[in-house]
Protein backbone atom coordinates (compact mmCIF):
# COMPACT_ATOMS: atom_id res chain seq x y z
CA UNK A 1 0.00 0.00 0.00
CA UNK A 2 1.01 3.78 -0.66
CA UNK A 3 2.55 5.63 1.91
CA UNK A 4 0.44 8.38 3.53
CA UNK A 5 1.86 11.60 5.09
CA UNK A 6 0.41 13.10 8.11
CA UNK A 7 -1.69 15.34 5.60
CA UNK A 8 -3.30 12.57 4.02
CA UNK A 9 -6.82 13.11 5.46
CA UNK A 10 -6.71 17.22 4.98
CA UNK A 11 -5.85 16.15 1.30
CA UNK A 12 -9.18 14.23 1.40
CA UNK A 13 -11.10 17.30 3.18
CA UNK A 14 -10.18 19.28 0.53
CA UNK A 15 -11.12 17.54 -2.53
CA UNK A 16 -7.59 16.03 -3.42
CA UNK A 17 -6.91 14.25 -6.74
CA UNK A 18 -5.07 11.79 -5.02
CA UNK A 19 -1.93 9.68 -7.02
CA UNK A 20 0.48 7.33 -6.28
CA UNK A 21 3.54 9.55 -6.43
CA UNK A 22 7.30 7.63 -5.78
CA UNK A 23 5.26 5.24 -3.35
CA UNK A 24 3.40 8.00 -1.47
CA UNK A 25 -0.17 8.70 -1.97
CA UNK A 26 -0.49 12.47 -2.83
CA UNK A 27 -2.61 15.32 -4.01
CA UNK A 28 -2.36 16.13 -7.75
CA UNK A 29 -4.75 19.02 -7.65
CA UNK A 30 -7.76 19.64 -5.55
CA UNK A 31 -9.64 20.67 -8.65
CA UNK A 32 -8.12 23.60 -10.92
CA UNK A 33 -4.14 23.36 -11.02
CA UNK A 34 -4.27 26.87 -13.01
CA UNK A 35 -5.96 28.39 -10.23
CA UNK A 36 -3.54 26.78 -7.49
CA UNK A 37 -0.56 27.62 -10.24
CA UNK A 38 -1.49 31.78 -9.92
CA UNK A 39 -2.64 31.50 -5.97
CA UNK A 40 1.03 30.66 -5.79
CA UNK A 41 2.26 33.87 -8.51
CA UNK A 42 -0.34 36.32 -7.17
CA UNK A 43 -0.89 35.58 -3.54
CA UNK A 44 -0.01 32.48 -1.38
CA UNK A 45 -0.35 28.39 -1.54
CA UNK A 46 1.28 26.14 0.29
CA UNK A 47 2.36 22.01 -0.70
CA UNK A 48 2.71 19.01 1.57
CA UNK A 49 6.04 17.71 0.94
CA UNK A 50 6.38 15.94 3.95
CA UNK A 51 7.38 12.96 1.70
CA UNK A 52 10.87 14.38 1.15
CA UNK A 53 14.00 12.79 3.00
CA UNK A 54 15.30 14.95 5.65
CA UNK A 55 18.30 13.31 6.96
CA UNK A 56 20.88 14.90 9.70
CA UNK A 57 24.47 14.67 9.22
CA UNK A 58 25.76 15.37 12.95
CA UNK A 59 29.49 14.94 13.99
CA UNK A 60 33.11 16.55 13.82
CA UNK A 61 33.98 14.75 10.52
CA UNK A 62 30.55 16.57 9.00
CA UNK A 63 31.91 19.45 6.89
CA UNK A 64 34.94 17.11 5.62
CA UNK A 65 32.48 14.39 4.62
CA UNK A 66 29.89 16.56 2.65
CA UNK A 67 33.29 18.16 0.84
CA UNK A 68 33.57 14.59 -0.38
CA UNK A 69 30.01 14.04 -1.15
CA UNK A 70 28.94 17.17 -3.16
CA UNK A 71 29.77 19.12 -5.62
CA UNK A 72 28.75 22.32 -4.44
CA UNK A 73 31.24 22.93 -1.11
CA UNK A 74 29.66 23.33 2.61
CA UNK A 75 32.67 25.76 3.50
CA UNK A 76 30.29 28.38 1.93
CA UNK A 77 27.82 28.14 4.91
CA UNK A 78 29.88 30.47 7.45
CA UNK A 79 26.76 31.50 9.37
CA UNK A 80 24.00 28.55 11.41
CA UNK A 81 20.96 28.53 9.10
CA UNK A 82 22.80 28.97 5.46
CA UNK A 83 21.65 26.72 2.54
CA UNK A 84 23.01 25.59 -0.23
CA UNK A 85 21.64 24.14 -3.31
CA UNK A 86 24.00 20.97 -4.53
CA UNK A 87 24.09 17.71 -6.70
CA UNK A 88 25.19 14.33 -5.28
CA UNK A 89 27.40 13.09 -8.17
CA UNK A 90 28.62 9.29 -8.82
CA UNK A 91 32.14 9.52 -10.00
CA UNK A 92 31.56 9.62 -13.74
CA UNK A 93 29.82 12.74 -12.94
CA UNK A 94 26.53 11.97 -12.96
CA UNK A 95 23.50 13.56 -10.93
CA UNK A 96 22.62 11.08 -8.08
CA UNK A 97 20.11 13.53 -6.49
CA UNK A 98 20.06 17.32 -6.26
CA UNK A 99 19.74 18.35 -2.44
CA UNK A 100 19.32 20.93 -0.48
CA UNK A 101 22.09 21.24 3.30
CA UNK A 102 21.58 23.52 5.82
CA UNK A 103 24.36 24.37 8.36
CA UNK A 104 22.68 23.52 11.60
CA UNK A 105 23.99 22.71 15.27
CA UNK A 106 26.65 20.32 15.48
CA UNK A 107 26.35 19.53 11.73
CA UNK A 108 24.02 19.50 8.57
CA UNK A 109 20.46 18.61 7.54
CA UNK A 110 20.10 17.65 4.09
CA UNK A 111 17.11 17.52 2.20
CA UNK A 112 16.57 14.79 -0.92
CA UNK A 113 14.07 14.00 -3.34
CA UNK A 114 11.56 11.29 -1.80
CA UNK A 115 11.86 9.09 -5.69
CA UNK A 116 15.36 8.48 -4.77
CA UNK A 117 15.60 8.27 -1.33
CA UNK A 118 16.68 4.54 -1.00
CA UNK A 119 20.21 4.78 -3.57
CA UNK A 120 20.70 7.93 -1.87
CA UNK A 121 21.25 6.83 1.55
CA UNK A 122 22.79 3.74 0.21
CA UNK A 123 25.26 6.19 -1.30
CA UNK A 124 25.81 8.42 1.48
CA UNK A 125 26.48 5.55 3.48
CA UNK A 126 28.46 3.88 1.49
CA UNK A 127 30.69 7.21 1.26
CA UNK A 128 31.18 7.25 5.25
CA UNK A 129 33.73 5.20 4.65
CA UNK A 130 36.81 6.86 6.26
CA UNK A 131 35.47 9.18 8.69
CA UNK A 132 34.59 8.21 12.38
CA UNK A 133 32.77 11.17 14.14
CA UNK A 134 29.87 11.33 12.27
CA UNK A 135 26.33 10.02 11.77
CA UNK A 136 23.42 9.93 9.51
CA UNK A 137 20.20 9.95 10.75
CA UNK A 138 16.23 10.19 8.84
CA UNK A 139 13.75 12.20 10.12
CA UNK A 140 10.73 10.61 8.71
CA UNK A 141 9.06 12.00 12.22
CA UNK A 142 9.60 15.40 10.57
CA UNK A 143 6.87 16.22 8.30
CA UNK A 144 7.44 19.72 5.86
CA UNK A 145 4.93 22.29 4.74
CA UNK A 146 5.94 25.07 1.56
CA UNK A 147 4.15 27.75 1.76
CA UNK A 148 5.08 29.74 -1.32
CA UNK A 149 4.07 33.29 -2.89
CA UNK A 150 4.48 37.51 -2.68
CA UNK A 151 1.86 36.94 0.60
CA UNK A 152 3.44 33.92 1.74
CA UNK A 153 5.32 35.16 4.91
CA UNK A 154 2.91 37.79 5.84
CA UNK A 155 0.46 34.48 6.13
CA UNK A 156 2.17 32.17 7.81
CA UNK A 157 3.16 34.83 10.45
CA UNK A 158 -0.92 35.97 10.84
CA UNK A 159 -1.72 32.23 11.42
CA UNK A 160 1.38 31.65 13.81
CA UNK A 161 2.51 35.03 15.26
CA UNK A 162 4.80 33.34 17.50
CA UNK A 163 6.96 32.09 13.99
CA UNK A 164 7.91 36.39 13.53
CA UNK A 165 10.75 35.41 16.09
CA UNK A 166 12.06 32.78 13.48
CA UNK A 167 11.01 34.75 10.11
CA UNK A 168 11.65 38.05 10.60
CA UNK A 169 14.50 39.25 8.80
CA UNK A 170 15.68 35.88 7.17
CA UNK A 171 17.92 35.96 3.94
CA UNK A 172 16.57 33.76 0.89
CA UNK A 173 18.18 30.73 1.52
CA UNK A 174 18.66 30.50 5.28
CA UNK A 175 16.51 29.00 8.31
CA UNK A 176 15.84 28.88 11.78
CA UNK A 177 14.59 27.02 14.14
CA UNK A 178 11.98 27.30 17.09
CA UNK A 179 11.63 24.98 19.47
CA UNK A 180 11.20 21.45 16.96
CA UNK A 181 9.72 23.37 14.00
CA UNK A 182 12.60 24.92 11.13
CA UNK A 183 11.50 27.71 8.85
CA UNK A 184 13.94 28.00 5.94
CA UNK A 185 13.42 30.80 3.20
CA UNK A 186 13.69 28.37 0.46
CA UNK A 187 11.45 26.87 -2.53
CA UNK A 188 10.51 25.23 -5.74
CA UNK A 189 8.35 27.89 -7.47
CA UNK A 190 10.62 31.00 -7.93
CA UNK A 191 8.37 33.08 -5.36
CA UNK A 192 9.45 34.23 -2.10
CA UNK A 193 8.01 31.66 0.56
CA UNK A 194 9.40 29.52 3.13
CA UNK A 195 9.59 25.51 3.56
CA UNK A 196 8.64 24.35 7.33
CA UNK A 197 9.48 21.68 9.19
CA UNK A 198 7.24 20.38 11.29
CA UNK A 199 6.81 17.35 14.17
CA UNK A 200 4.43 14.77 12.85
CA UNK A 201 2.01 15.81 15.84
CA UNK A 202 1.38 19.18 15.00
CA UNK A 203 1.50 19.53 10.97
CA UNK A 204 -2.37 19.00 10.55
CA UNK A 205 -3.63 22.04 13.01
CA UNK A 206 -0.97 24.51 11.01
CA UNK A 207 -2.45 23.25 7.68
CA UNK A 208 -5.99 23.80 8.54
CA UNK A 209 -5.34 26.74 10.16
CA UNK A 210 -3.49 28.13 7.03
CA UNK A 211 -6.35 27.42 5.04
CA UNK A 212 -8.34 29.30 7.25
CA UNK A 213 -5.99 32.20 6.64
CA UNK A 214 -6.48 32.30 2.95
CA UNK A 215 -3.61 29.84 1.60
CA UNK A 216 -4.57 27.87 -1.31
CA UNK A 217 -3.85 23.97 -0.78
CA UNK A 218 -1.73 23.15 -3.87
CA UNK A 219 -1.01 20.01 -5.36
CA UNK A 220 2.05 18.36 -7.52
CA UNK A 221 0.81 19.45 -10.68
CA UNK A 222 1.09 23.06 -9.81
CA UNK A 223 4.44 22.34 -8.03
CA UNK A 224 5.66 20.93 -11.73
CA UNK A 225 4.31 23.85 -13.64
CA UNK A 226 5.72 26.53 -11.09
CA UNK A 227 8.60 25.00 -11.01
CA UNK A 228 9.08 24.93 -14.78
CA UNK A 229 8.23 28.30 -15.39
CA UNK A 230 11.09 29.32 -12.53
CA UNK A 231 13.46 27.17 -14.30
CA UNK A 232 13.97 24.84 -11.93
CA UNK A 233 15.67 21.20 -12.55
CA UNK A 234 13.47 18.07 -11.86
CA UNK A 235 15.37 14.87 -11.08
CA UNK A 236 14.94 12.49 -13.13
CA UNK A 237 13.38 14.69 -16.30
CA UNK A 238 15.98 17.25 -16.67
CA UNK A 239 19.27 15.37 -14.97
CA UNK A 240 19.88 11.94 -14.16
CA UNK A 241 22.69 9.70 -13.20
CA UNK A 242 24.03 9.92 -17.01
CA UNK A 243 23.64 13.56 -17.48
CA UNK A 244 26.91 16.10 -15.75
CA UNK A 245 25.48 18.93 -14.42
CA UNK A 246 27.30 20.75 -16.87
CA UNK A 247 24.53 19.77 -19.31
CA UNK A 248 21.86 20.18 -17.16
CA UNK A 249 22.50 24.24 -16.54
CA UNK A 250 23.68 22.94 -12.93
CA UNK A 251 27.49 24.58 -13.67
CA UNK A 252 27.15 27.44 -10.95
CA UNK A 253 26.47 24.38 -8.47
CA UNK A 254 30.39 23.24 -8.86
CA UNK A 255 32.38 24.46 -6.33
CA UNK A 256 36.10 24.40 -8.44
CA UNK A 257 37.46 26.42 -5.93
CA UNK A 258 39.84 25.34 -3.75
CA UNK A 259 41.27 23.50 -6.48
CA UNK A 260 42.41 20.47 -3.71
CA UNK A 261 38.82 19.46 -2.66
CA UNK A 262 38.47 16.24 -4.27
CA UNK A 263 34.66 16.00 -4.35
CA UNK A 264 33.10 12.43 -5.90
CA UNK A 265 33.03 13.33 -9.56
CA UNK A 266 35.21 16.04 -10.09
CA UNK A 267 37.62 14.08 -11.83
CA UNK A 268 34.83 13.11 -14.74
CA UNK A 269 33.76 16.91 -14.93
CA UNK A 270 37.38 18.16 -15.54
CA UNK A 271 37.65 15.80 -18.13
CA UNK A 272 34.35 17.23 -19.75
CA UNK A 273 35.64 20.34 -19.63
CA UNK A 274 38.63 20.13 -20.98
CA UNK A 275 37.18 18.02 -23.52
CA UNK A 276 34.56 20.43 -24.51
CA UNK A 277 31.21 20.06 -22.98
CA UNK A 278 28.24 18.87 -25.53
CA UNK A 279 25.18 19.95 -24.36
CA UNK A 280 23.28 22.59 -22.72
CA UNK A 281 19.84 22.74 -20.71
CA UNK A 282 18.26 25.80 -22.33
CA UNK A 283 14.59 27.15 -22.53
CA UNK A 284 12.27 26.96 -25.09
CA UNK A 285 9.11 28.86 -25.55
CA UNK A 286 7.10 27.50 -28.66
CA UNK A 287 5.83 29.85 -31.20
CA UNK A 288 3.33 27.62 -32.90
CA UNK A 289 -0.22 26.02 -31.44
CA UNK A 290 0.64 23.00 -29.02
CA UNK A 291 2.46 21.94 -25.66
CA UNK A 292 6.12 20.30 -25.90
CA UNK A 293 6.46 17.36 -23.42
CA UNK A 294 9.26 15.31 -22.34
CA UNK A 295 11.46 13.60 -24.81
CA UNK A 296 9.77 15.11 -27.88
CA UNK A 297 12.48 15.89 -30.41
CA UNK A 298 14.09 19.08 -30.95
CA UNK A 299 15.79 19.64 -34.47
CA UNK A 300 18.03 22.45 -34.97
CA UNK A 301 18.86 23.18 -38.27
CA UNK A 302 22.30 23.30 -39.42
CA UNK A 303 23.54 22.14 -35.23
CA UNK A 304 22.08 18.73 -34.94
CA UNK A 305 19.51 17.48 -32.65
CA UNK A 306 18.14 18.17 -28.87
CA UNK A 307 15.80 16.46 -26.74
CA UNK A 308 12.77 18.14 -24.78
CA UNK A 309 13.20 17.22 -20.77
CA UNK A 310 10.80 19.01 -19.68
CA UNK A 311 7.39 20.67 -21.01
CA UNK A 312 4.20 22.09 -20.41
CA UNK A 313 1.43 24.79 -20.61
CA UNK A 314 2.80 28.11 -18.77
CA UNK A 315 -0.07 28.95 -17.06
CA UNK A 316 1.48 32.55 -16.34
CA UNK A 317 2.80 32.75 -20.12
CA UNK A 318 -0.44 31.09 -21.47
CA UNK A 319 1.73 29.49 -23.89
CA UNK A 320 3.47 26.42 -24.32
CA UNK A 321 7.49 26.17 -22.29
CA UNK A 322 10.01 23.19 -22.16
CA UNK A 323 13.52 23.23 -20.87
CA UNK A 324 15.42 20.92 -23.22
CA UNK A 325 19.17 19.60 -23.57
CA UNK A 326 20.35 20.64 -27.19
CA UNK A 327 23.82 21.02 -28.78
CA UNK A 328 25.70 23.86 -27.45
CA UNK A 329 26.41 25.47 -30.75
CA UNK A 330 22.37 26.20 -30.50
CA UNK A 331 21.34 29.63 -31.51
CA UNK A 332 18.17 31.62 -30.69
CA UNK A 333 15.67 29.59 -32.28
CA UNK A 334 14.97 25.73 -33.32
CA UNK A 335 11.82 23.54 -33.79
CA UNK A 336 10.07 20.65 -31.93
CA UNK A 337 8.51 17.42 -33.00
CA UNK A 338 5.12 17.68 -31.77
CA UNK A 339 3.04 14.30 -33.08
CA UNK A 340 5.25 14.57 -36.70
CA UNK A 341 4.52 18.21 -37.32
CA UNK A 342 7.83 20.22 -36.39
CA UNK A 343 6.70 23.47 -34.69
CA UNK A 344 9.17 26.66 -34.41
CA UNK A 345 10.51 27.75 -31.01
CA UNK A 346 12.02 30.33 -29.37
CA UNK A 347 15.27 29.45 -27.03
CA UNK A 348 15.74 31.50 -24.29
CA UNK A 349 17.72 31.33 -21.02
CA UNK A 350 16.73 29.75 -17.94
CA UNK A 351 14.12 30.98 -15.94
CA UNK A 352 11.00 32.43 -17.87
CA UNK A 353 9.63 33.66 -14.58
CA UNK A 354 10.68 35.16 -11.33
CA UNK A 355 8.25 36.99 -9.07
CA UNK A 356 5.08 36.39 -10.94
CA UNK A 357 6.66 38.17 -13.94
CA UNK A 358 8.25 37.09 -17.43
CA UNK A 359 12.09 37.24 -17.08
CA UNK A 360 13.55 36.00 -20.32
CA UNK A 361 14.28 38.13 -23.00
CA UNK A 362 12.53 37.83 -26.16
CA UNK B 1 -20.13 12.13 -9.24
CA UNK B 2 -19.61 12.90 -12.71
CA UNK B 3 -22.75 13.95 -15.18
CA UNK B 4 -24.03 11.24 -17.63
CA UNK B 5 -26.71 13.08 -19.17
CA UNK B 6 -29.51 10.13 -20.51
CA UNK B 7 -29.98 11.54 -23.72
CA UNK B 8 -26.63 10.61 -25.13
CA UNK B 9 -24.81 8.07 -26.44
CA UNK B 10 -21.05 6.70 -25.04
CA UNK B 11 -18.24 4.14 -25.61
CA UNK B 12 -15.63 3.07 -23.63
CA UNK B 13 -13.04 5.69 -24.37
CA UNK B 14 -14.69 8.18 -23.13
CA UNK B 15 -16.55 10.10 -25.85
CA UNK B 16 -20.31 11.12 -25.81
CA UNK B 17 -21.90 10.57 -29.06
CA UNK B 18 -25.97 12.51 -29.93
CA UNK B 19 -27.80 11.84 -32.93
CA UNK B 20 -29.26 14.95 -34.37
CA UNK B 21 -32.47 15.29 -36.86
CA UNK B 22 -30.79 15.15 -39.75
CA UNK B 23 -29.15 11.44 -38.71
CA UNK B 24 -25.59 13.12 -38.22
CA UNK B 25 -23.97 12.45 -35.17
CA UNK B 26 -22.22 15.06 -32.73
CA UNK B 27 -19.00 14.02 -30.62
CA UNK B 28 -17.65 15.44 -27.78
CA UNK B 29 -15.90 13.83 -24.41
CA UNK B 30 -17.55 13.08 -21.52
CA UNK B 31 -17.44 15.01 -17.96
CA UNK B 32 -16.08 11.87 -16.57
CA UNK B 33 -13.08 12.36 -19.04
CA UNK B 34 -12.13 16.18 -18.78
CA UNK B 35 -12.42 15.76 -14.97
CA UNK B 36 -10.02 13.31 -15.24
CA UNK B 37 -7.78 15.56 -17.92
CA UNK B 38 -7.70 18.81 -15.54
CA UNK B 39 -7.69 22.17 -16.52
CA UNK B 40 -7.68 21.71 -20.76
CA UNK B 41 -5.52 24.16 -22.61
CA UNK B 42 -4.98 22.69 -26.46
CA UNK B 43 -7.53 21.04 -29.18
CA UNK B 44 -6.63 19.90 -32.26
CA UNK B 45 -9.42 18.95 -34.59
CA UNK B 46 -10.06 16.80 -37.94
CA UNK B 47 -10.11 18.24 -41.20
CA UNK B 48 -13.62 18.57 -42.47
CA UNK B 49 -14.75 16.03 -45.08
CA UNK B 50 -11.90 13.54 -43.87
CA UNK B 51 -12.95 9.89 -43.27
CA UNK B 52 -12.19 7.85 -40.38
CA UNK B 53 -12.79 4.00 -39.49
CA UNK B 54 -14.51 3.44 -35.92
CA UNK B 55 -11.81 3.85 -32.86
CA UNK B 56 -9.07 5.78 -34.87
CA UNK B 57 -7.59 8.43 -33.37
CA UNK B 58 -8.60 11.76 -35.10
CA UNK B 59 -8.48 14.67 -32.79
CA UNK B 60 -6.08 15.64 -29.48
CA UNK B 61 -6.78 17.20 -25.85
CA UNK B 62 -4.13 18.27 -23.90
CA UNK B 63 -4.64 19.43 -20.67
CA UNK B 64 -1.37 21.19 -18.25
CA UNK B 65 -0.48 17.07 -17.40
CA UNK B 66 -1.13 15.20 -20.41
CA UNK B 67 -1.99 15.00 -24.17
CA UNK B 68 -5.02 12.51 -25.23
CA UNK B 69 -5.96 11.55 -28.28
CA UNK B 70 -9.99 11.80 -29.10
CA UNK B 71 -11.15 8.85 -31.32
CA UNK B 72 -14.05 8.78 -33.65
CA UNK B 73 -16.44 6.34 -32.29
CA UNK B 74 -18.06 5.10 -35.28
CA UNK B 75 -16.75 4.78 -38.65
CA UNK B 76 -17.88 7.84 -41.42
CA UNK B 77 -16.84 11.46 -42.51
CA UNK B 78 -16.19 14.60 -40.76
CA UNK B 79 -19.05 17.19 -41.55
CA UNK B 80 -17.92 19.96 -39.21
CA UNK B 81 -15.36 21.01 -36.51
CA UNK B 82 -16.04 23.17 -33.40
CA UNK B 83 -13.35 25.90 -34.83
CA UNK B 84 -14.56 28.29 -31.58
CA UNK B 85 -12.68 25.30 -29.13
CA UNK B 86 -8.80 25.75 -30.56
CA UNK B 87 -9.36 29.30 -28.81
CA UNK B 88 -11.32 28.43 -25.87
CA UNK B 89 -9.81 25.12 -25.01
CA UNK B 90 -11.60 25.94 -21.60
CA UNK B 91 -15.07 25.47 -22.58
CA UNK B 92 -13.92 21.27 -22.61
CA UNK B 93 -13.83 21.45 -18.64
CA UNK B 94 -16.99 24.25 -17.92
CA UNK B 95 -19.62 22.93 -20.80
CA UNK B 96 -18.30 19.10 -21.99
CA UNK B 97 -21.65 18.54 -23.75
CA UNK B 98 -22.34 21.98 -24.84
CA UNK B 99 -20.50 24.31 -26.15
CA UNK B 100 -17.38 21.93 -26.04
CA UNK B 101 -18.54 19.64 -28.71
CA UNK B 102 -15.65 18.52 -30.91
CA UNK B 103 -17.11 17.40 -34.36
CA UNK B 104 -19.96 16.12 -36.11
CA UNK B 105 -19.74 12.91 -38.92
CA UNK B 106 -21.93 11.80 -41.32
CA UNK B 107 -22.15 7.49 -40.31
CA UNK B 108 -21.26 5.23 -42.71
CA UNK B 109 -23.20 2.38 -41.19
CA UNK B 110 -26.53 4.15 -39.53
CA UNK B 111 -26.95 0.70 -37.56
CA UNK B 112 -23.52 1.09 -36.09
CA UNK B 113 -25.38 3.19 -33.56
CA UNK B 114 -26.99 0.57 -31.81
CA UNK B 115 -23.76 -0.80 -30.51
CA UNK B 116 -22.69 1.85 -28.39
CA UNK B 117 -23.17 2.20 -24.81
CA UNK B 118 -26.66 4.21 -23.04
CA UNK B 119 -25.88 6.26 -20.41
CA UNK B 120 -26.20 3.49 -17.34
CA UNK B 121 -23.90 1.51 -19.28
CA UNK B 122 -21.66 4.07 -19.38
CA UNK B 123 -21.90 5.08 -15.69
CA UNK B 124 -21.51 1.45 -14.80
CA UNK B 125 -17.96 1.56 -16.81
CA UNK B 126 -16.66 5.09 -15.24
CA UNK B 127 -17.47 3.20 -11.66
CA UNK B 128 -15.37 0.29 -11.97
Amino acid sequence: MAKRTALYEKHLEANGKMVDFAGWDMPVNYGSQIEEHKAVRTDAGMFDVSHMTIVDVMGSDATDYLQKLLANDVAKLTEKGKALYSGMLNKDGGVIDDLIVYKADGGYRVVVNSATRAKDLEWMEANLRGFSNISLTERPELAMIAVQGPNAIAKVKQVKPESAVAVDGLKIFQGRPLADWFFARTGYTGEDGLEIMIPESDVAAFWQALVEGGVQPCGLGARDTLRLEAGMNLYGNDMSETVSPLQANMGWTIAWEPAGRDFIGREALEAEKAAGVANKLVGLVLEGRGIMRSHQKVIVEGVGEGEVTSGTFSPTLECSIAMARVPVGTGDSCFVDIRGKQIPAKVVKLPFVRNGKKVYEG
Amino acid sequence: MANVPADLKYVASHEWIRVEADGTVTIGITDFAQESLGDVVFVELPEVDAEFEAEADCAVVESVKAASDIYAPLAGKIVAVNEDLVDAPEKVNEDPYGEAWFFRMELANPADLDALLDADAYTALCED
